[in-house]
């Protein structure tokens, strides 16, 4: 009975969020454009032999970059500006009387656009090819679930981490610089811009024990092909997730006692 | 034009907008370790590249601090006074408070790209300034008045031409309204201004001196601190910033007939 009423809800969400976002192609087409920065961190590898050093050939580097380009656009997570927003301009305290955590509605509208980016992520991914055709490949179908489901798995730790951070408007207004400052080792740990593979001694030594890796490296390892621990690397997902929601639990039941309703 | 009447009016430009930026000195501070983060990323990033490698694309690892010093500074510019403005043209004209602006006594383009300032940017730019120095004593670069003033007149260019960029994005948003993701892709096509250009494969290289100037951006004022830049090179770039400019001057013009004011 619960659990249908919340899929019936769920399904709802999800159908007016993705009629939504099909308003927003364009933009959203833009988007995924600036998501290519791989591209040209590959670039960089392949044109100064740099991959010789780590044993990776120039067609296994391609596919690697290639499949951090897909994960990290099906792994972008904005909920924080969004709840910013809203926390700002008062609109929060509609949501909060809605028998459904507001956090559905922002969860509803991130897999509504990763769907309409999909066909976009899609043709970058064919003139890629283009340029590329050595390195064109066929992951088998487990394979592919597999990936899909890390790839499903990274995009929700980085929700339960900005929408623990999203919560802190409770206390900040400005949650959104804490953000930035997350997204810094993000952005250089992930291996979205270089393979962890291809780090320092110093720093692989540590890095496997942060939620880092296992945003972009490993789901883009697995499904490119090159070698990965995938058990390991799944499990680690799966108890980060495990950490992060009791955590997310606590900080929205107190913020959410915090709540003032500014801007109404 | 009255020169000293826009003096005036700036520096009341600068009181009211640091008076409202400092209400949030937890967010300068926060601001300030991304900034640090970052700088410390995208150096880890390079000592990658250069783990195995003497040379990229022709520089040495010490050479290529000086593209990521003046990066950092440009960067800097860019969050103190472009970002914050020309961001803020996207909501003059979806709420219609273009007109407000329209109205005043003053070159519009005047108001809108220099009413707000963030003061987090400059502590990017001292820091790309230390970093700068830093890299001065290492290369061992004589100062001298021509150096000084050939390095001075190519990141001026530098900042022209970036802000021209940003000017031209945002001045579309009176046809297309939304341009936030536009502005991204331009933010992570800048995001090149980090390497060396010559890293590049040739067709890059090509794409990113003529559609996006981003050589003229970085590369060409560090040959200038390097002592390797041509006389041919910085009168182009004096140019192509020239060039820049007016024609950003030009199409907000343009653009401005095409106006018609929110909901009206």
């Amino acid at each position: 009975m619960i659990s249908n009423l919340i899929n019936r809800k769920l399904i709802t969400l999800f159908k007016v969020q993705y009629s939504n976002m099909l308003e927003y192609r364009v933009e959203i087409a833009l988007w995924a454009i600036s998501g290519i920065i791989p591209f040209f961190m590959l670039n960089i590898w392949t044109n100064n032999n740099l991959n010789e050093s780590i044993n990776i050939s120039d067609v296994m580097l391609s596919r690697y970059f290639l499949c951090a380009f897909f994960v990290r656009q099906f792994s972008v997570v904005w909920v924080v500006f969004s709840f910013e927003e809203d926390s700002l301009m008062g609109k929060v305290s509609p949501y909060l009387i809605q028998p459904l955590n507001p956090f559905f509605r922002y969860f509803a509208q991130h897999i509504a656009e990763q769907i309409t980016r999909f066909p976009f992520a899609l043709i970058i991914a064919f003139f890629f090819f283009i340029f590329n055709p050595e390195s064109i490949w066929i992951p088998n179908l487990g394979i592919l679930l597999l990936s899909i489901v890390s790839t499903f798995l990274s995009f929700l730790i980085q929700f339960l981490i900005q929408s623990i951070v999203a919560c802190l408007c409770f206390w900040t207004e400005k949650a959104s610089s804490i953000e930035r400052l997350l997204f810094i080792p993000t952005l250089f740990l992930s291996g979205l811009l270089a393979p962890v593979v291809s780090f320092p001694a110093y720093v692989k030594s540590w890095i496997y024990l942060t939620p880092f890796p296992y945003l972009i490296d490993f789901p883009a390892n697995l499904l490119s092909g090159n070698e990965t621990n995938i058990s390991g690397g799944l499990s680690m997902q799966i108890l980060w997730i495990f950490v992060l929601f009791p955590l997310f639990k606590k900080i929205w039941s107190e913020g959410t006692k915090k709540y003032t309703a500014m801007g109404s | 034009m009255n020169l000293r009447k826009y003096l005036e009016v700036y520096n009341k430009f600068l009181h009211t907008s640091l008076a409202s930026e400092l209400e949030y000195k937890t967010n300068i501070l926060i601001d300030l370790i991304t900034a640090i983060l970052s700088l410390i990323g995208s150096i880890f990033l390079l000592s990658i590249f250069f783990q195995n490698n003497g040379y990229i694309g022709g520089w040495k690892f010490e050479q290529a601090l000086i593209i990521q010093a003046i990066y950092t500074i440009l960067n800097g510019i860019t969050n103190t006074w472009f970002n914050p403005n020309l961001t803020e043209i996207v909501k003059h004209i979806r709420e219609g408070t273009l007109d407000f602006v329209l109205l005043k006594p003053i070159d519009s383009q005047f108001f809108i790209s220099l009413k707000k300032i963030n003061p987090s940017g400059i502590l990017e730019i001292i820091l790309g300034f230390f970093l700068l120095f830093f890299c001065i004593k290492i290369n061992q670069i004589n100062l001298n008045l021509s150096f000084l003033t050939l390095s001075l007149i190519t990141i001026s260019c530098s900042i022209c031409i970036l802000y021209s960029l940003w000017f031209f994005i945002s001045t579309t948003t009176i046809w297309f309204v939304k341009t936030w993701n536009a502005i991204e892709v331009l933010r992570s096509f800048l995001y090149i201004g980090r390497f060396p250009l010559n890293s590049f494969s040739f067709s890059l290289r090509v794409f990113f001196s003529i559609f996006i100037p981003i050589t003229f951006i970085t590369t060409i004022p560090s040959e200038v601190f390097l002592g390797l830049s041509q006389v041919w090179k910085i009168l182009l770039e004096v140019f192509v910033a020239t060039v820049f400019l007016v024609t950003s001057r030009k199409f907000w013009l343009f653009a401005l007939k095409f106006y018609s004011s929110a909901s009206s």
